[in-house]
């Protein structure tokens, strides 16, 4: 037995490796999500981003053949999202989250909609990287199979964080979030830097939803997204609006995700149902926690809606 | 702090919020009801016509398409009852969104409240069947349902109010949560091991499944919804408690200098949605499934935040975009069936048109035809 | 043209109100005419292009549809909800339809058997239903025993794997699953009793995250060839093969996701029934109110094999299926054992896969002695 299985030990590395793999779209939407919200504003609609995304990179690199220019067209797909968020929010008396969830509709629609032909047909998927080459057990090996833009979420995180601290571009997001007259004081446009913010936070997100269709699990399906991208802006505030820990509770929230099959797999059967809805309770459980109604939480843009 | 969250009102980031004298209001009562039922009538038309551009795409043409919308939605006796049929749960979930907005509080969880409410109403109906007459069981059933969902939203409403927990991300979640708890029970211990290849609990006896309504193909939880649709506008427009409510959506901090007891009026509120939603799930197990399974979570709670939204939170208005929503999702089997759209093309529709009727807020107050008196 | 003035015409007679749909149908520009040609419906719970379970029935839908006479009206992603009785309806009113193939289990009870009540003149053909005696006479439910496709899946598995570990990747543990697992588990110790099935419940019909992971997670446990029961098996195929691991396939063929890697599958055949069906409701003729059947009625059938299954297993296979389609065999003969070791299937009693209800079978909740896992009480 000890030869071809790991046993027990495989809880931990499915659970590692899950954490990878599935948690790779939650960064990616999250890291756009916190970008929008530190500006001052909620996008709720990237789940529609994200599957719009996924569909739209298929669909891409179907065609084209190159799944790396379906990532390129998925961001690009999921920025046009985020503009028409920003475009309508900037109305006024237009709700943030109100259109969020309008556009959540009508993204999961209109993917549906166009991806009709994209069930059927295979698109090339992206590579990986080896990283396990040094072990002798495949199990490991396959673990640390990793994709690239697992790599360039993670730096990505790092990168915000400087961004928004130590650049003119993120102290002026974080001025319109934190203050939006203050902002317009000092003469820069808070419709313009949000809506900069937003398209960028599309951007990823539907980065994220290519993800899912070009590399795991790797094909377009109206099921794709059972709600990442809604989870993924839960995430955001479960991780107090700081990137790295984004970047910490997607891994979580991936691994969390891959702990009931692990743990079916080593023969722990009940309650699958419950191990599925972990991910939410633990997010609403760390919420309660946290929250509080004397102060608003701590790293949140003060014009966010959701915190006032 | 509470948020101002009413769509009307909400996200201005420049402007304070202004309650206008009630006199104010008065005066323009006329101007401000014509202003609600024309803009979101010409948002409507123009989301139509911004669909039927959107099909032409597919080489279909857009007058066939309207015709088919018209025959499947409202063409026949058949059709009318049909979009009745489809209409009904979604005037209950709308509520579920509707109430808590006019106090400032955006609820998308009416799905959650939905399927606890119709899981407890078929835990309470199953024992009471087998002992009392069917308007009791109902009666148990209604009651059950309306507790149960209402205790869901209240305990969101309670972490809003004593915790700061962001109401819309708790109720979100909560659905998720609701539905887990749905499959595992279902799966589990209230399993009928009859229910073979279809998980679902013991079915609930003929004789005290909800009626149609006399002369129509429609069942009586239709009638349910608009019992509660009426009554809750009469007690958020026209009693002292549905004023405070609307205080406290409007300006929370001038409500609490009021001397208004938020606390209570948050808890009250979020209980009367939940209890809308959790009505609405105990009227599908016992006016239409007769059961409880993983279908219940089939998505009337996420339709009913689109309702609410496009009614603009009034409870009255709640009825007729709910009839609305009722015709779209008949007619889009005939979309698929006579003009071969895929079956998203609905969602595809709702979601213009949730864009566009959003859209459409900027326009109040614009037009001074509605507002004669205005200074 | 005269389209606009058909439309307010519409629009008139619909505000007068009570006017019959049949008139308005026949105005319809793009409208059929309803008594000439005889009209069936097909409605699908998910996609009809899903590599799966739908796909299998609109492949049978599109083989009515190059019949003549006949025109075939089709509604996909309806659920299980008051949706399908209006949508039967819809195509009953609207469409004309006569002959209804409602395909999702779950829209047996009530559903269907409210609606055949209603329209005692309209033919409901459902598929895994159980009719019985006391449900309407125009209704009627029809199912494959595609179990015996997943023995044969099985003894291809069992000479495939070199670990002597399979795994099977399930959406919930309900009858018609748990046939498919235990077959499965049967056939591949027929050729090695020691080999093992893991089983892993992802919860439900579609979820492509889940199954991946739980393709995954087996795999890493050492399981060599991957089998599985949800709707649309494209994730478990292409997971598998990325891994390097074996599949057998289920509901239709998925060799093209996977040529190297798929060894077989346990596919429907509703190609050859619905037309059978349809004429015989076109000719008057009564349709069986309950019928089931495998090989040998032709209900189900064998994807080609794969390039990895040996001479041997080959023969082997169509040894039993040959067996199978003679209707010589039996795959849960008693005694059999379940996994905690009770006895399942007393010994000298069989659950045969004949024409008619086997309530043991129908209602299987056991998972046999060789599969790894367990389920709810």
């Amino acid at each position: 037995m000890a030869d071809v299985g790991i046993g027990w030990w495989g809880v931990p590395l499915a659970v590692a490796a899950g954490a990878v793999r599935a948690g790779t779209p939650f960064l990616f939407v999250s890291l756009g999500e916190l970008l929008t919200e530190k500006s001052g504003r909620i996008n709720l609609g990237l789940e529609g981003t994200l599957v719009m995304g996924a569909m739209s990179g298929y669909g891409t690199a179907y065609l084209t053949g190159s799944p790396w220019l379906g990532v390129l067209v998925a961001g690009i797909t999921g920025s046009l999202f985020g503009a028409l968020h920003a475009g309508l929010c900037s109305l006024p008396r237009v709700n943030d989250i109100a259109v969020g969830i309008a556009l959540m509709l009508f993204g999961t629609g209109l993917a549906f909609y166009l991806g009709k032909p994209l069930i059927q047909p295979q698109a090339p998927t992206l590579p990986a990287l080896h990283l396990g080459w040094w072990s002798s057990i495949a199990a490991v090996r396959d673990a640390l199979k990793i994709n690239g833009l697992f790599i360039v979420g993670a730096l990505l995180a790092p990168a915000i964080v400087w961004l928004l601290r130590s650049t003119r571009w993120g102290m002026i997001v974080r001025m319109v979030g934190d203050s939006a007259d203050a902002a317009r004081a000092m003469g820069y446009s808070v419709d313009w830097v949000r809506l900069l913010a937003t398209m960028t936070g599309g951007f990823l997100a539907g980065i994220g939803g290519s993800f899912l269709s070009l590399y795991y699990p790797g094909s377009w399906s109206e099921g794709l997204s059972s709600g990442q991208g809604i989870t993924a802006v839960a995430l955001v505030i479960f991780a107090r609006w700081s990137p790295m820990n984004c970047f910490y509770a997607s891994l979580l929230f991936g691994g969390a995700g891959a702990l009931g099959p692990a743990l079916q797999s080593v023969g722990i059967h009940s309650g699958y149902y419950l191990f599925n809805a972990a991910p939410y309770f633990l997010t609403l459980f760390i919420m309660v926690l946290t929250s509080s109604s004397e102060h608003r939480l701590s790293g949140a843009p003060s014009e966010l809606s959701i915190t006032r | 702090m509470t948020s101002e969250l009413i769509a009307g009102d909400a996200a201005a980031d420049d402007r304070p919020a202004v309650i206008p004298a009630e006199s104010v209001i008065r005066r323009d009562a006329i101007g401000r009801a014509a202003e609600a039922v024309v803009i979101p009538l010409g948002a409507l038309i123009v989301s139509l016509l911004l669909f039927g551009v959107f099909v032409a795409f597919a080489g279909i043409n857009p007058l066939d398409l309207y015709s088919a919308m018209v025959l499947g939605s409202f063409g026949s006796w058949f059709s009318v009852q049909n979009t009745l049929t489809l209409a009904s749960p979604l005037v209950l979930t709308a509520l579920c969104t509707a109430l808590p907005a006019q106090a400032g509080l955006m609820v998308i969880g009416g799905e959650g409240a939905f399927v606890i409410g119709g899981l407890a109403a078929i835990a309470v109906g199953l024992p009471l069947s087998t002992a009392a007459p069917p308007a009791l069981v109902q009666l148990g059933m209604a009651i059950a349902g309306m507790a149960a969902g209402g205790a869901w939203i209240a305990f969101a409403g309670a972490l809003r109010h004593w915790r700061g927990v962001n109401e819309t991300i708790s109720t979100l979640l909560l659905t998720y949560i609701g539905i887990a708890v749905l499959n595992h029970m279902v799966e589990g211990v209230m399993r009928d091991p009859a229910s073979l290849n279809k998980p679902a609990t013991h079915a609930l006896p003929n004789a005290d499944m909800i009626g149609n309504i006399p002369g129509m193909d429609v069942h009586m939880g239709l009638i349910y919804g608009l019992i509660f649709c009426v009554i809750a506008y009469i007690l958020f427009f026209h009693t002292t408690f549905g004023f405070a409510a609307r205080m406290v959506g409007g300006n929370p901090r001038a409500a609490r200098l009021a001397g208004l007891a938020v606390g209570r009026i948050v808890m009250i509120v979020t209980t009367l949605a939940g209890a809308a939603g959790g009505l609405a799930g105990m009227v599908e197990v016992a006016a239409v499934q007769g059961r409880a399974s993983a279908t219940l979570a089939a998505g009337y709670g996420y339709t009913g935040i689109l309702v609410a939204f496009i009614a603009r939170q009034n409870p009255l208005a709640v009825i007729p975009v709910a009839i609305l929503f009722g015709g779209i999702n008949a007619s889009g089997g005939l979309l698929q069936r006579r003009l071969d759209l895929p079956d998203a093309s609905v969602l595809v529709l709702q979601g213009i048109i949730f864009v566009v009727i959003l859209a459409s807020e900027t326009l109040f107050g614009r037009f001074k035809i509605f507002r004669p008196k205005e200074n | 043209m005269s389209m606009h003035t058909s439309i307010t015409r519409r629009l008139l007679l619909a505000g007068l109100g009570g006017v019959g749909a049949t008139a308005i149908t026949a105005n319809m520009p793009f409208g059929h005419a309803q008594a000439a040609t005889p009209v069936v419906g097909f409605i699908y719970v998910g996609p009809r292009d899903d590599f799966g379970y739908n796909q299998a029935h609109a492949e049978g839908a599109a083989a009515v549809k190059k019949m003549k006479a006949v025109k075939v009206v089709e509604e996909e992603r309806i659920p299980e909800t008051v949706q399908v009785a209006k949508t039967m309806e819809s195509m009953i009113n609207l469409d004309g339809a006569g002959l209804l193939f409602p395909t999702s289990f779950g829209y047996f009870n009530p559903y269907i058997l409210n609606e055949a009540k209603k329209y005692p003149k309209v033919r409901f053909e459902h598929a895994g239903g159980l009719w019985t005696p006391k449900d309407p006479k125009n209704a009627g439910s029809y199912f494959g025993y595609i179990f015996e496709g997943q023995y044969i899946n099985g003894i291809i598995a069992g000479y495939a794997s070199k670990s002597g570990k399979l795994g099977f990747v399930a959406a919930k543990p309900i009858p018609q699953v748990l046939q498919n697992i235990n077959a499965f588990t049967l056939g591949a110790r027929l050729v090695n009793p020691k080999a093992t099935t893991q089983v892993i419940f992802t919860g439900d019909w579609s979820l492509p995250v889940k199954e991946a992971e739980a393709t995954n997670s087996m795999i890493d446990q050492g399981v060599d060839v991957v089998t599985m029961h949800v709707d649309s098996p494209k994730v478990v195929v292409q997971t598998a093969a990325k891994r390097g691991a074996m599949v057998c396939g289920y509901h239709c063929s998925q060799a093209a996701l996977a040529p190297q890697s798929y060894l077989t599958g346990a596919e429907w055949n509703w190609t050859d029934l619905y037309p059978k069906f349809v004429t015989m409701w076109m000719k008057g003729e009564t349709i069986p109110n309950f019928y089931r059947g495998g090989f040998k009625e032709g209900l189900i059938k064998q994807s080609p094999y794969g390039p990895k299954v040996s001479a041997e297993a080959r023969k082997h296979a169509d040894d039993v299926k040959a067996k199978l389609t003679a209707q010589q065999y039996v795959i849960f003969k008693g005694p059999l054992k379940d996994n905690t070791g009770k006895m399942a299937v007393a010994g000298g009693s069989e659950l045969i896969q004949t024409n008619a209800t086997d309530e043991k079978l129908e209602s299987m909740h056991f998972l046999v002695d060789g599969v790894l896992g367990s389920l709810p009480a």
